[in-house]
C-alpha cells in the first residue's frame, strides 16, 4: 500500500494512488498538481548516511580524509529541512556547487533498541524517496558535514509516497536515478550500499533507540552535479516513487542578491 | 516471512516535561548544540585549529543535532556506556525560540527568544572535532533539559556552575563568545529556520568537567535554576 499526506481545500489528508492522480480518504479524486504534497509521514529523527555507496566514495576521493572502514558515517538533520514532493528549494545565487542526492529513505515502524541485524527488518515500516541537497561551497571541517551544507531549509525532500515494507520484497534490489531537466545524471543500485539497512539498524540501535517515524537516509551513489535556479530535479526509485523538486532563486524567498 | 506488526503513521514523539509558563508553552523537541563558540575552547586548540584536518578556524557556527532519543528532564538518570570510563558534562544555556525565526537580524534576534533553560549536553569524550561519530553525542538520555523556561535575562552575562557530588567543579560565564546569543541566532537562522519551542544552545564553555558512574551532578544558573542528574553504569538496574 502507498499513502501520501497532502494539503487540499483547507485540510491535511491521507491520500492513495489513483489512475487520475490520487484519491483522498474522503473519496475525492484529484490530479497530482491540485494538491500540496507534504512529507508522507510524521517525521521523527532524521538520520543520514555519508559515503554509503562505494562508487560515490570514489567520486569524492580527492577530498576524503576518513573512510567508512571503522563505522558508518552518520549525521543528523532537523525538521526544518523537510519539504514534500513538487516543492521549491532555494538555491542561493552566490554558490558554485549545490547538488542533489537521491536516497532510499527507510522509515522505522517499531521501537528498535539493541536490535541485531537478523531481526532489524521487522522494525521497518516502509520506504520513501529522499533528495538530500548539499551546498559544498559551505563545507567546513568541524563536525562534518556541517549543518550549513546539509541542514538548510527545504534541503531534505521526502515523498511522494510512503510505501509499506510488505510491498518491497528486497530493498537492496532497487534501481535509483536522478534526472535534471529530463536527463539522467545519477544512477545506482541499492545493492551497492556499503552498510546494508539491517547493518545500519543494528549499528544505530546499539546507542540510540530508534522510534516509529525516525527515518534513515541511506546515502547516495555517484553522479552528483551542480544544479541551478529553475532546474527540475527528479529522484526516482523503482517501486518506491518519483520525487520532483524545483530549484528557486533568492528573489522567490525575499532575499536580495 | 511475516513481518511483525508495526506502529502505523501518524507517529508520535515524546518531549520532556519542562515548566514553560509562556508562549509557546512547550518544547518542540528540536535541540541544536553549538561547539567552539567559547573563545577559550578554540584557543585551547592552538595551532591545531588551522592545521589538518580542520585547515582553518570555523567560519559558520559549529552546530549539531541532539535527537529526540537524547532528551530527558530534571533528575535524569544518565547511563555511562560500558566502553567509556567517564562522560563529559557540558553545561549550556538553551535559548528557547518563541516565534518562527528565519533570517532574523542581530538587532532583533533576542525578541525571537521566549526564554532560557538549562541543557546538559553530554558526550562521550572525544579529541577530534572533524567528523566525530554520532554515538558520542546522540546516545539515549544524553540531553537532559530543564527544569523550567524563564523569561530572558541577559543571556550573554550568566554565570554557569556545575556541581559534582556537591562540590563546585566548574564555574564559567556565558560571555566571551565568538557569537553572542543575538549574533548566533542571526547566523543560524540565515540558513535554517527555527520554530517556536526549538532550543538552540549558546554553546558549552571550555573545560567541561568529567563525570563517572555513581556520581550526582547539578547545573545551576542564577535566575534559571538547577538541573539535577545522576550517572549510572551501563547494566545497573534503575
Amino acid at each position: 500500500m502507498k499513502t501520501a499526506r497532502v494539503a487540499y481545500a483547507g485540510a491535511i489528508h491521507t491520500a492513495r494512488p489513483h489512475p487520475q492522480g490520487l484519491q483522498l480518504a474522503d473519496g475525492r479524486v484529484l490530479a497530482e498538481a491540485d494538491v500540496v504534497w507534504l512529507p508522507p509521514f510524521e517525521v521523527g529523527t532524521i538520520i543520514a548516511l555519508g559515503l554509503n555507496y562505494a562508487d560515490h566514495v570514489k567520486e569524492l576521493a580527492k577530498e576524503l580524509t576518513v573512510t567508512t572502514k571503522d563505522e558508518p558515517l552518520v549525521f543528523l538533520k532537523g525538521p526544518g529541512s523537510l519539504i514534500g514532493h513538487r516543492g521549491l528549494t532555494r538555491r542561493p545565487a552566490d554558490v558554485q556547487f549545490m547538488h542533489y542526492e537521491c536516497e532510499l529513505a527507510v522509515v522505522i515502524g517499531r521501537t528498535a533498541r539493541r536490535v541485531k541485524a537478523a531481526d532489524a527488518m521487522g522494525h521497518v515500516a516502509g520506504y520513501t524517496v529522499c533528495n538530500d541537497y548539499a551546498i559544498r561551497d559551505y563545507l567546513e571541517n568541524w563536525y562534518r558535514p556541517n549543518l550549513r551544507v546539509k541542514n538548510r531549509d527545504g534541503g531534505t525532500v521526502l515523498g511522494p509516497w510512503f510505501v509499506d515494507a510488505a510491498d518491497v520484497p528486497d530493498p537492496h534490489d532497487l534501481n535509483l536515478r536522478t534526472l535534471v531537466n529530463g536527463e539522467v545524471r545519477q544512477s545506482g543500485h541499492t545493492g551497492n550500499m556499503v552498510s546494508s539497512i539491517p547493518a545500519l539498524i543494528e549499528y544505530l540501535s546499539d546507542f540510540m533507540t530508534l522510534q516509529a517515524g525516525d527515518v534513515i537516509l541511506t546515502g547516495t551513489p555517484e553522479g552528483v552535479v551542480n544544479v541551478n535556479e529553475g532546474d527540475e530535479v527528479v529522484c526516482e526509485i523503482d517501486g518506491i516513487g518519483r520525487l520532483v523538486n524545483t530549484l528557486a532563486g533568492d528573489a522567490a524567498f525575499g532575499v536580495n542578491a | 516471512m511475516t513481518l511483525p506488526e508495526t506502529e502505523s503513521p501518524p507517529f508520535v514523539s515524546a518531549v520532556p516535561s519542562v515548566a514553560f509558563p509562556m508562549a509557546p508553552f512547550r518544547l518542540s523537541g528540536t535541540v541544536y548544540g553549538c561547539l567552539m563558540n567559547h573563545r577559550p575552547a578554540l584557543a585551547a586548540l592552538g595551532e591545531a585549529a588551522s592545521a589538518a584536518p580542520y585547515k582553518a578556524a570555523p567560519k559558520a557556527p559549529v552546530l549539531y543535532v541532539k535527537p529526540r532519543n537524547t532528551l530527558a528532564g530534571d533528575g535524569a538518570r544518565v547511563v555511562v556506556p560500558a566502553d567509556a570510563a567517564e562522560l563529559e558534562l557540558g553545561a549550556a544555556v538553551g535559548l528557547v525560540i518563541g516565534r518562527t525565526a528565519c533570517r532574523v537580524r542581530e538587532a532583533d534576534a533576542l525578541s525571537y527568544i521566549a526564554g532560557c533553560t538549562l541543557v546538559a549536553d553530554i558526550s562521550v569524550p572525544h579529541d577530534s572535532f572533524y567528523r566525530p561519530s554520532v554515538r558520542f553525542k546522540a546516545r539515549d538520555g544524553f540531553c537532559p533539559i530543564g527544569p523550567r523556561v524563564v523569561p530572558l535575562v541577559d543571556p550573554d552575562a550568566l554565570t554557569v556552575r556545575v556541581f559534582v557530588d556537591g562540590a563546585l567543579v566548574h564555574e564559567t560565564a556565558t560571555g566571551d563568545r565568538f557569537r553572542s546569543a543575538a549574533r548566533l541566532l542571526a547566523d543560524v537562522s540565515d540558513f535554517m529556520t527555527l520554530a517556536p519551542g526549538d532550543v538552540l544552545m549558546l554553546g558549552v564553555s571550555h573545560g567541561a568537567p568529567r563525570v563517572r558512574p555513581g556520581q550526582q551532578a547539578g547545573i545551576e544558573v542564577d535566575g534559571i535554576g538547577r538541573l539535577n542528574l545522576h550517572f549510572v553504569a551501563e547494566g545497573v538496574a534503575a
